[in-house]
């Protein structure tokens, strides 16, 4: 299978200009006739669907939640980035391209990635004029902020819930569509599985989660905005719904899954405190800009320290390690998330975590406090500091937050083309879903910015040109393919229903997650993943002998919903673990014990590993296939990327 | 700690429910009240029981899908929280803890503790939006808004639609809630244009999904796990009289 | 249903005829009260006998009468009408709450102490306005001129102690019932504001206090002092 990445020919800047002019257009009389479904309606679904509604295309709109304001893009905290160099800083379309894929360690496309540049500018205009409440300066103009490493103020934010104001605005867009009847809306719906008419997506199959009715829908075209993976750790910074069951079922049909090791692990979450935890909480990364990482000196220090014969502030300035900072003089405690991830799981495999576990770091605020002021760091980040001690019943104001890395966004997911399609016609893969733009790492702020890029200002253009090329016929769902993808869907759920067996669908998945954790997480060498692909197989088998599901089909059954995600989760946990195995180089989320520098950093192997690695399945058990899409360089300079 | 629960369990939407007690075990202070009940359904699963159905997404206290009336309280007895925020850490060894759906004729129960709130996205789509299309905006900057004014619509675009307002209304009346998006959109310039057809609509709306009307006890604001002030329900009364006074909609 | 019958049968139309015709009634106490204040002229009635055949036959206090009795009319109607949305509103009730914890016992009792207030309404009406408006009372003759005796039925009245018990009662009712609903009906008709909500707040809860207060002491005054 040859990838064609489909990017435009011409200068990097004129790409997409170019492209967006050779582009068919659909008649728009003619753009009732389409139908399109999107599945998903977090940023990147709900702002696709409503302006492929306002275009006048017919849509449908599938999510798992109650309500599509609920999709996990709500969560965001810190921010969305854009070149709008309204502080007049230095910033560019050029810059952010530059520090994007620079930051996502020279492992994204560079076209993808300057369109993402450009278009960010416009995402902050239509947001604004949606009724978005960014935060202001008092001349009434937007604030900004600089964000996850970043040396300029590119982030646009709404206090900590940037993620929650930019959905909303997704989501009213949606609404009125909804109520022009352009959008129909199906919640609590979950796709399960994908139905391809002569090599074409033709549709999905859902169960409706309130009464388990099997349904087909049948479109033109179908826009999988699904978002990420990252549950397949059991413990993240996830939805305890985020799954990749639509994502996978569709590569199963056929669509190549890339980079699938690329996980990112963000440095700020509040510490695990116990077996029975669901989920971690994210702090926002802003809490950097002021918070400085430290933990003692020595182990004996933090060994007293975990025993309780001394509490945090007996230990005195000069028995501190601010190991950011030593070790990173001009960046500091803003280094990129996967360097201040791993230096954190560095300075506790030495022994000198803190907390009961060993498992964290401290990130302090008495400095910024005493410089600032109380009022001042109450303001910034009240919220947060309320939310930590919320959750670990300690004040943040008087002694330093603990933090450890958690799972938090993936870069890997479905192969797409310049034109945000999968390799299966029709079938197109939009915000944290595909995987194009954030290469091997993704920067702070820029998820958001990706999902509304292609939901609001890519997909638009790009489904037009391949809806001119289609006729529009429409095939009913009595077609064979319908019925036998339904069957398919029957079938599995039948499986899990009748397996009765012993252990329950959350102990496979915390099973499963910390195989994930121990062999795939942070820093990964080939005997350990060797080790977990093992491990995953025998896992899954048992799954499959011994999952105990109750209830049935035809109710509200939760426990159904987490059996089929689970399943899924068991094979692409062993993808993940391919990938990570094959990817001889350490590069961004990926790091390799096996290449790294003396200094400890991330040693990459451009020669040999400047590739998409996109995974071909090929039927239960087997081992994936890989294709490669080889990455062209063209505009920047492959260098090792330093934050001394 | 060790707990009694009083579960509502309901089979589905026509089926009549009942509260059903179950003791509970070696619970941790450190949990959250979700974790709680994962470990109740845990045991429900081992034991070849029904789970209970609730529900739960983010678990961090912003997605809005959390529920659950505990203890005669909606989300609790802390304030200012969502249940998935809520910590064991509030409650006493030995304690029995009730735990209901939020009642309401617009909310009705789909199975246990899961509720039917799509009345709330109905509401929204009878007018909780600005009338612009992709493309085509004015620059983001060109639109200066009083940072005052900036942070007041923030504090109303606060809301999560949980629907905790309803669940303690003692009438289930939707007030603060479309009134937190009517005074969001009637506060900024983007939203003026359409703010008398906005809340005529929105009002509408909310009455034929059969809340009840606000008494101004300010349960409801009390209760709000995000702080909606009542400023927005009289916001909502200002801006509803003045476009029936003025709109010349005469349907 | 044309606009208007639309609007203000709205829940929020509905509101805004609680508040105004329940600020409107809260205008009549006053008027009420001060004329009342004549009770305790220490000249053996006459000037209350004066006023109330004033009151009785002055062609503008007819008028208002009507208005009155319309204001009072809504108010009940709207109030009947809301409560029972409300109760609509949530046909399962939960098995625990504690409502203590959020909002004040006034604020969720306003149709209870309404109906306390209607009930002393009908009572004191009986027993007061329908005589004096439609006979039934004692002359008595002031300056030469027939007046009726109202005076006198107030005197009566007030020795009886489960009489005075009533209207006491049914005064920190009405007091209750103002202390929510004054501040509650600006915030219904959204006359709301940084600057101003406050003292609207203060001065209700001590308009509600005093009016009541001044209301209740005419009954006591006559048992004990009279």
């Amino acid at each position: 299978m040859i990838l064609d990445s489909k990017i435009p020919e011409g200068p990097l800047a004129e790409k997409w200009d170019k492209h967006k002019f050779n582009v068919k257009l659909v008649n728009p009389a003619n753009k009732r006739k389409y139908e399109i479904i999107v599945v998903g309606t977090g940023l990147a679904g709900a702002s696709a669907a409503a302006t492929l509604g306002e275009l006048g295309y017919n849509v449908k709109a599938f999510c798992f939640q109650d309500s599509p304001r609920r999709a996990h893009s709500i969560a965001a905290q810190g921010g969305i980035n854009a070149a709008k160099n309204y502080q007049n800083d230095g910033d560019s379309i050029h810059r952010l391209f530059y520090d994007t894929i620079k930051g996502g360690d020279y492992r994204a496309r560079e076209a993808n990635v300057y369109r993402l540049a450009q278009v960010s500018v416009d995402i902050i205009d239509q947001c604004v004029a949606q009724g978005v409440p960014f935060a202001r300066e008092y001349g009434g103009l937007l604030a900004n902020r600089s964000f996850g490493g970043a040396q300029v103020s590119r982030t646009f934010y709404a206090r900590g819930q940037t993620g929650q104001q930019l959905l909303l605005g997704a989501y009213s867009a949606l609404n009125r569509q909804i109520a022009y009847g352009k959008v129909k809306m199906f919640p609590r719906t979950e796709m399960l599985d994908l139905v391809m008419v002569d090599g074409k997506a033709r549709g999905i199959v859902v169960r409706n989660l309130i009464t388990g009715k099997i349904e087909s829908h049948s479109a033109h075209a179908v826009v999988l905005a699904t978002g990420g993976y990252g549950n397949v750790f059991f413990l993240s910074t996830n939805a305890m719904g985020s799954n990749a069951t639509a994502a996978w079922r569709a590569h199963k049909k056929g669509a190549l899954f890339a980079n699938p090791c690329f996980t990112q692990i963000h440095p700020t979450c509040i510490p695990v405190s116990g077996g029975y935890q669901s989920k971690l909480t994210l702090m926002s990364e802003s809490l950097r800009n002021d918070g400085r990482v430290w933990v003692p000196k020595t182990v004996e220090i933090a060994q007293r320290l975990r025993k309780g014969e001394i509490t945090v502030n007996d230990i005195k300035e000069e028995d501190r390690d601010y190991y950011l900072e030593r070790k990173y003089p001009a960046f500091g405690n803003l280094v990129p998330r996967d360097v201040a991830s791993r230096n954190a799981k560095l300075v506790c495999d030495e022994g000198r975590g803190v907390g009961a576990s060993g498992l964290a770091v401290y990130l302090d605020f008495a400095d910024a406090i005493k410089r600032e002021g109380q009022p001042a760091i109450a303001a910034k980040y009240g919220n947060l500091f309320e939310m930590y001690a919320k959750i670990t019943d300690e004040n943040p104001y008087e002694r330093p937050m603990r933090i450890y890395p958690a799972v938090h966004y993936t870069m890997g997911g479905l192969w797409v083309d310049y034109n945000l399609m999968t390799n299966i016609p029709g079938l197109y893969a939009t915000g944290e879903c595909n995987f194009s733009d954030h290469g091997a790492n993704r920067l702070g702020a820029s998820a958001l910015m990706q999902g509304l890029a292609d939901g609001y200002f890519v997909i638009p253009y790009t489904i037009g040109d391949y809806l001119a090329q289609t006729p529009y016929d429409k095939v009913s769902t009595d077609h064979p393919a319908f019925k036998e993808a339904e069957q398919n869907v029957i079938s599995i759920t039948q499986r899990l229903l009748s397996i009765k067996g012993n252990r329950t669908v959350d102990d496979f998945h915390k099973a499963l997650g910390q195989i994930m954790w121990d062999y795939c997480g942070m820093a990964r060498n080939a005997e350990g993943l060797q080790f977990a692909k093992q491990e995953i197989r025998k896992l899954r088998d048992e799954f499959w002998q011994n999952v105990k599901v109750t209830g049935v089909n035809e109710e509200l059954n939760q426990t159904l919903e987490k059996a089929h995600r689970v399943a899924d989760f068991l094979e692409l946990g062993e993808l993940m673990v391919d990938d990570a195995l094959h990817r001889n180089e350490s590069c961004g989320g990926h790091f390799r014990e096996e290449y790294q520098t003396p200094e400890n950093e991330a040693l990459r192997d451009d020669e040999n590993f400047a590739y998409v690695a996109a995974w071909e399945y090929t039927g239960p058990g087997n081992q994936a296939v890989l294709h490669k899409e080889d990455l062209k360089f063209e505009n920047v300079k492959l260098t090792q990327r330093s934050y001394k | 700690m060790d707990l009694t629960l009083k579960i509502w369990r309901q089979k589905d939407r026509n089926a009549a429910g009942q509260l059903v007690t179950y003791p509970l075990k070696g619970i941790s202070p450190d949990m959250s009240f979700l974790e709680m009940l994962d470990v109740l359904n845990e045991d429900l699963l081992v034991r070849g029981e029904e789970p209970v159905a609730f529900d739960h997404d983010c678990r961090e206290g912003i997605c809005g899908m959390c529920s659950l009336f505990i203890n005669g309280r909606a989300h609790g007895p802390e304030r200012g929280t969502t249940t998935c925020q809520l910590h064991m850490r509030h409650f006493k060894d030995g304690d029995t803890i009730t735990i209901e759906p939020w009642r309401a004729a617009a909310f009705p129960v789909h199975k246990d503790l899961v509720v039917d709130r799509s009345a709330f996205d109905r509401i929204q789509q009878a007018g909780g939006y600005v009338s612009v299309n992709t493309g085509g905006v004015p620059d983001a900057n060109a639109i200066p808004i009083p940072k005052t004014i900036a942070d007041k619509a923030f504090d109303a675009a606060t809301c999560i639609q949980c629907g905790a307002c309803v669940a303690a209304c003692k009438n289930a009346s939707a007030m603060l809630f479309v009134s937190a998006k009517v005074s969001q959109l009637a506060l900024l310039p983007q939203g003026k244009v359409e703010r008398k057809t906005r809340v005529e609509n929105m009002v509408a709306q909310m009455d034929v999904e059969g809340f009840g009307a606000c008494s101004n006890t300010g349960a409801c604001a009390a209760e709000c796990p995000v702080g909606i002030s009542l400023d927005n329900i009289a916001m909502m009364n200002r801006e509803y009289l003045g476009a029936k006074a003025s709109s010349e909609n005469v349907a | 249903m044309n606009w208007f019958t639309k609007t203000f049968s709205s829940t929020i139309g509905r509101k805004i005829i609680m508040s105004v015709t329940g600020l409107f009634l809260c205008s009549f106490l006053v008027v009420h009260l001060v004329g009342n204040l004549q009770l305790f002229n220490a000249d053996n009635g006459e000037s209350f006998n004066v006023y109330s055949h004033f009151m009785a036959t002055n062609p503008v206090i007819r008028v208002m009468e009507i208005v009155l009795v319309l204001g009072f009319l809504f108010h009940i109607y709207d109030a009947f009408v809301l409560t029972r949305r409300n109760k609509t509103a949530r046909p399962v009730d939960y098995a625990e709450q504690h409502p203590q914890e959020n909002s004040t016992w006034s604020s969720r009792n306003m149709g209870l102490l309404g109906t306390i207030i209607l009930v002393f309404l009908i009572i004191h009406l009986w027993n007061f306005f329908v005589p004096a408006r439609f006979g039934g009372l004692e002359g008595v003759v002031i300056d030469e001129v027939d007046y009726d005796n109202l005076y006198l039925r107030v005197v009566q009245s007030f020795q009886i102690w489960w009489y005075v018990a009533i209207y006491v009662i049914s005064m920190v009712a009405l007091a209750y019932h103002l202390i929510h609903g004054f501040q509650s009906a600006f915030q219904s008709l959204g006359l709301t504001h940084k600057k101003y909500t406050p003292f609207i707040k203060t001065f209700g809860y001590a308009f509600s206090v005093i009016v009541c207060l001044g209301f209740a002491i005419i009954p006591l005054y006559f048992f004990f002092f009279a």
